[in-house]
């Protein structure tokens, strides 16, 4: 499966699921932005490692929406204890989506440890998170994205030819938030 | 009348109506985030590392809440990048609670270098601070939020080894 492909999916079952989706910085928002902008998506253009986290605090500042973040295998690896806080914190309304194409994608395709032998669910697992699920096609997927915990979704490397995204951080911010239910109310 | 530094800092957090913790722990900061594991009213997620916690923070000041990161000085070293490319790249405000060691009183060596350079970090990263005595630390901690809220971006409150001796 395509990432893109995975991303397609991924966008249609958080407009299903009304979730709010934070989406990995480098190619991964680009392509997210190209087939299915939304509202309700976070495109996280820096601070590499932190889409999980970005999604974990949304996720616990409003117990009542469902969250999805977009993560990838290096930016996973960044930020490993992230997977150890979700698993001892956040709550059943959040699922981590980690696409593991074995490579920095955004970067020149570099082979991350997954490329190797690091078995990021296996990690998951051994960091505490109970709901850890695996999908390595489309159907599988769909079907995981009802989860919570962590999602590891086996993709292909490479990048799909798609345009930098041309809204400012503070118009990413400020649609963002608005798409969000008034506090109160979840 | 001493003032209690402990006390002090919680009684800004509330004045500052701060409802969202991340923390990684410092010694001195023992006493305060029991208090703030205690208090019903703030959401405490301890992180494994204190980038990490601007990551947290970040949603869940996205998410409606009024954050606080507290840590070691140590750990602004392993904050710059979030602090930058996610918190003022997008005008997300954040008040900052920082242990600071490396100065008076210090009996770690390892602490000294980062501690006399930190001051001159949250400089060259134009983030805003103030290193009150406790009497003062409840007023200077709610200026530091509003501060944070008002500029849309990182604040912090600066408290050394004599600060958390009472002054």
């Amino acid at each position: 499966m395509k990432r893109i492909d995975a991303i397609r999916i991924v966008s249609e079952e958080a407009e299903i699921q009304g979730a709010a989706l934070i989406g990995n910085i480098g190619y991964p928002s680009r392509e997210l932005y190209a087939v299915g902008d939304r509202q309700a998506n976070f495109y996280m253009l820096g601070s590499m490692g932190l889409a999980s986290s970005i999604g974990l605090g949304l996720s616990l500042a409003r117990p009542g929406l469902r969250v999805m973040a977009i993560d990838g295998d290096g930016s996973v690896l960044m930020n490993l204890g992230t997977l150890a806080t979700i698993a001892r914190h956040a709550r059943k309304n959040y699922l981590l989506v980690i696409l593991d194409n074995c490579c920095y994608g955004s970067t020149g395709s570099q082979p991350s440890c997954t490329a190797g032998c690091a078995d990021l669910a296996g990690i998951a697992r051994g960091a505490g998170v109970s709901d850890v699920r695996e999908a390595n096609n489309a159907e599988g997927l769909r079907h995981a994205l009802a989860g919570s915990g962590a999602l590891l979704v086996r993709v292909d490397k490479g990048n799909a030819p798609v345009p930098i995204i041309d809204l400012s951080p503070a118009q990413i911010l400020e649609r963002f938030s608005g798409s969000l239910p008034p506090s109160g109310s979840s | 009348m001493t003032v209690d530094p402990t006390a002090a800092v919680y009684r800004g957090l509330k004045r500052a109506a701060i409802d969202f913790v991340a923390s990684v722990p410092c010694i001195n900061l023992k006493d305060l985030l029991l208090l703030v594991e205690a208090d019903p009213a703030i959401v405490h997620v301890p992180a494994t590392r204190e980038e990490e916690g601007v990551g947290i923070c970040a949603g869940a000041w996205i998410g409606g809440r009024r954050p606080a990161l507290m840590m070691q000085n140590s750990g602004l070293g392993n904050s710059i990048n979030a602090l930058a490319s996610l918190d003022q790249l997008y005008g997300i405000p954040l008040l900052m609670i920082i242990s600071h060691r490396g100065g008076e009183g210090e009996s770690i060596s390892a602490q000294v270098p980062m501690g006399r350079l930190t001051p001159a970090l949250l400089d060259a990263m134009e983030i805003p601070f103030s290193t009150p005595r406790p009497e003062d630390a409840e007023g200077a901690i709610a200026r530091a939020w509003n501060t944070a809220a008002v500029e849309a971006r990182p604040a912090a409150v600066l408290l050394d080894i004599t600060f958390w001796r009472g002054g």
